[in-house]
């Protein structure tokens, strides 16, 4: 809290006390790295040493040298977690976003910050896991401005994923301006926010789906099991699960390890947000539940779900992973228990990203000779990008006003 | 609420142009989705049951010759290339696999190659527009736009593009061109036909090759089986097969249907201008209505409870 709070001080803005204010917490520079020798910051940096060197692997020998992708498996977890599970899982901001100022419902507003805070970072993150699974990324920009191919869907992920960050953007810049204490753009960034907001929810519907909807031209390749014209819709239903999931785990995780920043909320009334959440969880799971069987018994699939392992696997996806947590939270709402929504809170992000798994990796090219398992290189990749993405958050949420209110702003809604 | 309800609806009429403006003009489909097609538009037929295989696959060699590709991996009088069922590689355009036939002595060979659908999945599926269907039948790549997302692979029903993974600068997805700038766009059959020793392939306009097929089939109804493969397969494609036994049995997938790839994207696409236009005003109305709400209760000096929004959460005892 001290650096907040700390006395405005009217110095040109790159001034030695900017530095120590700032960024290095009110510290020295030598305290302040010395206050960075934690064991979890150890294992951070451990966990680069290794992806760093395969990143420069990756970008000076080719998708080969650390891939196993091949002509017939032309997509991995790059795209299965890194992207896919990547973009549903930062749905937690435009959900809260939407939830807070679009449908008024003010008590979760303390939850909105960290949750755009977090999906923000998450594009940001889909971007670079998206920059090592593209073989030529730096023409990223070429379906906006140089070749448009207006007939696929990843044109309308490209530009809806392009505009949504830009929307991210700018309902983070509230925050960034409160930090820099500049009032006069903080007040203009909090108008547009508002209309950020709207579009965000546009944009996100859009895009969330559309990443299913990528599949669908797929009908050959993708298990009838996972096939369905329903896919967009089972895209977008299960990322706001994943996404109320998310705020819920990483409400509970900032309240345990950001003591400082969260101290000004109780334990009671944080679980009271959390069985409110648990309640929206619980809705929309058994709403994805019930999609994914009329996606069944719409393409008459029934005989599938006993037919081979996969029909067992496909049951484990929706009995186990979205059926069960649907009934966690139920049950956590019933007996205002915050500790079995958290447990389902885990539930349903694991089965999410089992989802995705499955679409982009295990259902795919499931009647190929050759099947796809990643690399452990691969692997080492996907964890870096997240670490990154862990830290980025630990050092924007110790500077910035996001799991508090700034003093100067208390009661300043928008 | 320091923004005042004009504000806001000039904010929110803003974005929404900035959506639709930004995102998908009218014609968006026309490229792939309004193909017609030109009748003159070439094809080729190949008969499988005039393929020798062994000791030949000149039509791999033409193609690797064609295309500056390095030597095949198995000269042609390696019998063992037949032992597995190989894929088009980047390095290979264009491969002749094995099937068991009737007999131990009358194995079946089949090449295979782009097929050159009449509307390609990998044309509709890429970003960049980096394919084109061209007048005369050819799908043809164009590296220079290519980001390499590899899309169009996951798209191809036939396993068709293959991709240099081991380039870090300029992977290219690679795939047979149909000879279209070497020959195909002056008129003249592609490499591999040229090549053939036993007329295998037939090259001609889509449509003669159709009739030519037809004849074949009821000519010789103990020889082919009474189908034309790529006549209507996803629509139909430039490359069409005939075959002794079931397509199924040589290497072909026949669960792919008739539906033209791109319509399985088209109608999502469709909605999405929707969901653009009717989104804002749906939320916006939502905002506009709580808002209203907590007005009225202001001004009647109410106190709003949290359940009036939604009764969204129990009090925790």
């Amino acid at each position: 809290m001290s650096t907040v709070t700390a006395p405005v001080s009217r110095q040109p803005l790159i001034a030695p006390n900017f530095m120590r204010n700032k960024i290095f917490l009110g510290m020295s520079p030598r305290d302040y790295f010395k206050s960075l020798m934690t064991p979890g910051h150890m294992i951070a940096w451990a966990i680069l040493a290794v992806g760093l060197p395969v990143t420069f692997q990756r970008f000076t020998g080719g998708l080969a040298a650390v891939t196993n992708l091949t002509d017939a498996n032309p997509w991995g977890i790059w795209i299965g977690i890194d992207v896919l599970c990547g973009v549903a899982l930062a749905a937690g901001g435009f959900t809260m976003a939407t939830i807070v100022h679009i449908f008024g419902m003010k008590e979760y507003k303390a939850l909105v910050r960290p949750a755009v805070l977090t999906g923000f970072l998450g594009y940001i993150l889909v971007v670079v896991g998206l920059a090592f699974d593209l073989g030529r990324p730096w023409r990223l920009p070429y379906p906006m401005f140089v070749s448009l191919g207006t007939s696929s869907v990843m044109f309308e992920v490209g530009w809806c994923v392009a505009l949504y960050l830009g929307c991210q953007f700018v309902e983070f810049l509230p925050p960034l301006f409160e930090w820099l204490d500049a009032k006069k753009l903080r007040a203009w960034a909090m108008k547009l926010a508002l209309g950020a907001t709207v579009m965000a929810v546009v944009l996100s519907t859009l895009h969330q789906s559309s990443l299913g909807a990528l599949f669908l031209i797929a009908p050959g390749k993708l298990h009838p099991l996972w096939y369905s014209m329903y896919l967009p819709v089972f895209f977008i239903i299960s990322a706001v699960s994943g996404g109320i999931g998310m705020v819920i785990i990483e409400a509970s995780l900032a309240h345990r390890y950001f003591k400082k920043q969260t101290g000004h909320m109780s334990h009671r009334d944080l679980d009271k947000l959390i069985l409110g959440l648990a309640k929206g969880g619980a809705l929309v799971l058994f709403m994805y539940f019930w999609l994914k069987v009329i996606g069944i018994a719409h393409e008459h699939q029934w005989s599938l779900l006993f037919a081979s392992g996969y029909g067992l696997w496909f049951l484990v996806e929706i009995v186990g992973f979205i059926l069960t947590p649907a009934f966690i939270f139920m049950y956590a709402v019933r007996n205002l228990n915050a500790t079995w929504a958290r447990v389902a809170a885990v539930w349903t992000v694991a089965g999410l990203v089992l989802n995705r798994l499955n679409v982009a990796t295990v259902a795919l090219n499931y009647n190929a000779a050759e099947r796809y398992f990643p690399h452990w290189k691969e692997i080492a990749v996907t964890i870096t990008i997240f670490t990154v993405g862990v830290m980025i958050y630990e050092f924007i949420v110790n500077r910035m006003p996001i799991l508090l209110q700034h003093p100067d702003y208390v009661g300043d809604d928008h | 609420m320091n923004i005042n309800r004009r504000d806001f609806l000039k904010l929110a009429g803003v974005a929404a142009v900035r959506v639709a403006a930004g995102s998908i003009p009218s014609d968006s489909f026309a490229s792939v989705e309004e193909f017609s097609g030109n009748p003159d538009r070439r094809g080729v037929l190949v008969d499988t049951t005039q393929c020798i295989g062994l000791n030949c696959r000149r039509c791999e060699l033409a193609c690797a010759k064609e295309h500056n590709l390095p030597p095949l991996e198995k000269p042609p009088e390696d019998a063992s290339v037949f032992n597995e069922r190989r894929r088009t590689h980047p390095n290979q355009f264009t491969v002749v696999n094995r099937f068991p036939g009737e007999t131990e002595d009358t194995p079946i060979y089949v090449k295979r190659q782009c097929m050159h659908c009449d509307e390609p999945a990998c044309a509709s599926a890429c970003l960049v527009k980096a394919f084109t269907k061209t007048d005369q039948g050819a799908v043809v790549y164009d590296a220079s736009v290519c980001i390499g997302c590899r899309y169009c692979m996951v798209a191809c029903p036939f396993d068709v593009p293959t991709y240099e993974y081991g380039s870090a600068l300029h992977p290219r997805v690679r795939k047979c061109t149909f000879c279209f700038e070497s020959r195909l766009k002056e008129g003249r059959p592609p490499a591999c036909v040229e090549a053939c020793p036993r007329e295998v392939m037939t090259f001609g306009r889509r449509e003669d090759l159709i009739k030519v097929a037809r004849q074949k089939i009821a000519r010789h109804p103990d020889m082919y089986v009474d189908h034309i493969y790529g006549e209507h397969e996803v629509g139909g494609t430039s490359w069409m097969y005939l075959s002794k036994k079931p397509f199924e049995e040589v290497g072909f997938r026949t669960d792919l249907g008739t539906t033209p790839y791109p319509s399985l994207t088209r109608n999502y696409l469709s909605a999405a201008p929707l969901v653009m236009a009717i989104w804002p005003a749906f939320f916006l109305s939502i905002y506009l209505f709580t808002k209203r709400k907590d007005e009225l209760a202001k001004q009647n000096g109410k106190h709003i409870d949290n359940h009036t929004h939604g009764d969204n959460h129990k009090e925790t005892k």
